[in-house]
């Protein structure tokens, strides 16, 4: 191929907009593990601060691992069966009960966190505790779990592979954990993977709903940017990305290998 | 499969929830019976239905105690401060969405057009941000062009001036571009690997300038990747809170509003009918797009700036 302006134009963009990407995430890594970011990097290096950040955030980061666990459990027991039921028997009122399933991901997670507190606000007990973050968590979630599951689902012969076990005399129990399930890993894997990463990192419902016995991750985050020095938000956002990144590499690999496993699986365009 | 103890036919199982069951209507072969499948449809119908349901049925009454009754609902066009935020927001997400496309479209292009040393690394790091939270986004705005940030720094070395533009709207246009970039660019990508290369060699070859090559034959085949991921953006530039929150409590975008009016003036008769407004409005662009290209095409929405 012929290599003209046009092609180093284009790279040249292309570099741009990867550096205005990277360099702010090498750079708050950097700053988390510099001794005093004002003067530089000459400063030396040290963990000193990721360990301020946690003895100071250990809670709310404990928690946030915590609640993503408990969406993920609440998930995989709504949504895998719901995902099936959704393949299995498509009508206009499934579709519409879809629609309504997603909506909480379309509209903004503030209006969301407003309709929970005015609801369920004045229930004492449920509004302070960690629960009432998980119900956030979980709507925002849900759709993405199904989705997911449902892709896969859509994808594969159910109907087949129900007949053919059915023949065998399996109920529909056994059918569903024995057959079912195993087949729709890869999306159950994805959509857990999926659920994990969002619960971890959710900010605009979480931050309404939270008190201050029920900071998460994110929100000591934000706490963290507004009141402490930039040394500790910055090593607060390097423990986030240690933690963000594992995820983020399994999905990755996991669409990878569902790309190449079956081309008619797009399972990228809902993990990612 | 060898041992079936128990055989348990699903269709003769007691139908439990009836209603459900006859929303559902009848079963096929193999597929569990109406009852069944109701069952299992339970859990998420009661999510949805306790925790999504009533709780946006309450906010649509509460609306109606507000000072001006029903007419509240109308208050984001009533109101000059709420309409010039809602201006604000709209043409704040547009450019969002414009720059992210024109950007993406370019880079994306690319990408997938050219083999060198290096485009896997480049794809991979234009990615990253995926699933950052909005308040990472946030701090990745002040990193680049806060007070102690990359721009100023570089700036204030050039010419002694410092520049800085994290903590206000220019700041959360960048944040939101910055957020906006790796889902654009992975639809752009998706798309341009579908484009057929003979149909661009054939307008080539019967003498059309690259200009309309791009327009009537590139474009075309990009543009439902480009419309649900520029979907996708504008609904999140128009709803998130996590970015505006980190760089400064002070800016008058929409979701700064709602939490403002709800927060300090406890005034939830407003803060509900604008978010109601807000939700319908992401909604209908989301829903639209869907329309327009077609199911599936807005499933990545994920995170929320």
């Amino acid at each position: 191929m012929r290599r003209d302006w046009k092609f180093y134009a284009q790279l040249g963009l292309t570099i741009v907009l990867c550096l205005f990407i990277v360099v702010p995430v090498v750079m708050s890594a950097l700053a988390g593990v510099t001794v005093n970011v004002f003067k530089g990097l000459s400063s030396g290096l040290t963990l000193r601060w990721v360990f301020e950040v946690w003895d100071l955030y250990a809670q709310s980061i404990l928690l946030s691992l915590g609640i993503a666990m408990a969406c993920l459990v609440v998930t995989l027991l709504a949504g895998v069966p719901l995902a099936y039921v959704l393949v299995r028997r498509p009508s206009r009122m499934m579709r519409l009960f879809e629609e309504l399933l997603t909506l909480p991901v379309a509209i903004p997670g503030l209006a969301l966190a407003l309709a929970l507190l005015i609801t369920y606000g004045g229930v004492s007990g449920y509004r302070s505790s960690w629960l009432f973050i998980l119900t956030g968590h979980v709507l925002f979630t849900l759709p993405f779990m199904v989705r997911s599951v449902a892709a896969v689902m859509a994808a594969m012969d159910m109907k087949m592979l129900e007949e053919g076990a059915a023949s065998l005399g399996a109920g529909f129990w056994r059918r569903f954990f024995g057959v079912i399930v195993p087949n729709a890993k890869p999306g159950i894997l994805a959509g857990a993977l999926m659920v994990v990463t969002l619960s971890i990192g959710e900010f605009n419902l979480t931050w309404m709903l939270h008190t201050p016995l029920t900071k998460t991750l994110p929100v000591g985050l934000a706490d963290a940017y507004a009141s402490m020095r930039l040394e500790i938000g910055s090593a607060y956002t390097l423990i986030f990305f240690v933690l963000i990144m594992p995820l983020l590499i399994a999905m990755q690999a996991l669409a990878d290998r569902g790309k190449r496993a079956s081309r008619r699986i797009d399972t990228a365009e809902d993990t990612l | 499969m060898s041992s079936v103890e128990h055989i348990k036919e699903g269709r003769s199982r007691p139908s439990f929830p009836w209603a459900l069951s006859s929303l559902i209507g009848q079963g096929t072969p193999g597929a569990g019976s109406p009852a069944i499948l109701a069952l299992l449809m339970l859990p998420g119908l009661i999510i949805v239905a306790a925790f999504f349901i009533i709780p946006m049925a309450l906010v649509a009454m509460r609306v109606a105690d507000g000072p001006d009754g029903l007419a509240t609902y109308f208050v984001i066009l009533t109101h000059d401060r709420y309409l010039a935020s809602l201006i604000q927001t709209l043409v704040m997400s547009g450019g969002v969405t414009v720059t992210a496309l024109v950007l993406c479209g370019i880079c994306g292009l690319f990408l997938v057009r050219n083999r060198f040393a290096g485009r896997n690394v480049i794809t991979a790091l234009l990615t990253l941000p995926l699933s950052f939270p909005g308040t990472v986004v946030g701090f990745m705005v002040i990193m680049l062009a806060g007070r102690q940030g990359v721009i100023g720094s570089v700036t204030d070395a050039l010419w002694g001036e410092k520049i800085v533009f994290a903590y206000e709207i220019t700041g959360l246009f960048v944040g939101y571009l910055y957020f906006s970039i790796p889902r654009v660019i992975l639809a752009v990508m998706a798309s341009a690997e579908k484009l057929d290369p003979q149909l661009e060699e054939a307008a080539r070859s019967l003498g059309a300038p690259t200009w309309r090559v791009v327009r009537d034959v590139i474009l075309p085949g990009l543009m439902p990747g480009l419309v649900s991921s520029g979907a996708i953006c504008f609904a999140t530039a128009m709803g998130a809170f996590g970015t505006a929150f980190t760089l400064a409590t002070d800016i008058d975008v929409l979701p700064m509003v709602i939490y403002t009016e709800f927060t300090r003036n406890a005034n939830i008769a407003v803060a509900a009918a604008l978010s109601i407004a807000l939700g319908a409005m992401t909604w209908a662009v989301l829903a639209a797009v869907r329309v327009f290209v077609g199911n599936g095409a807005t499933s990545g929405t994920g995170g929320g700036a």
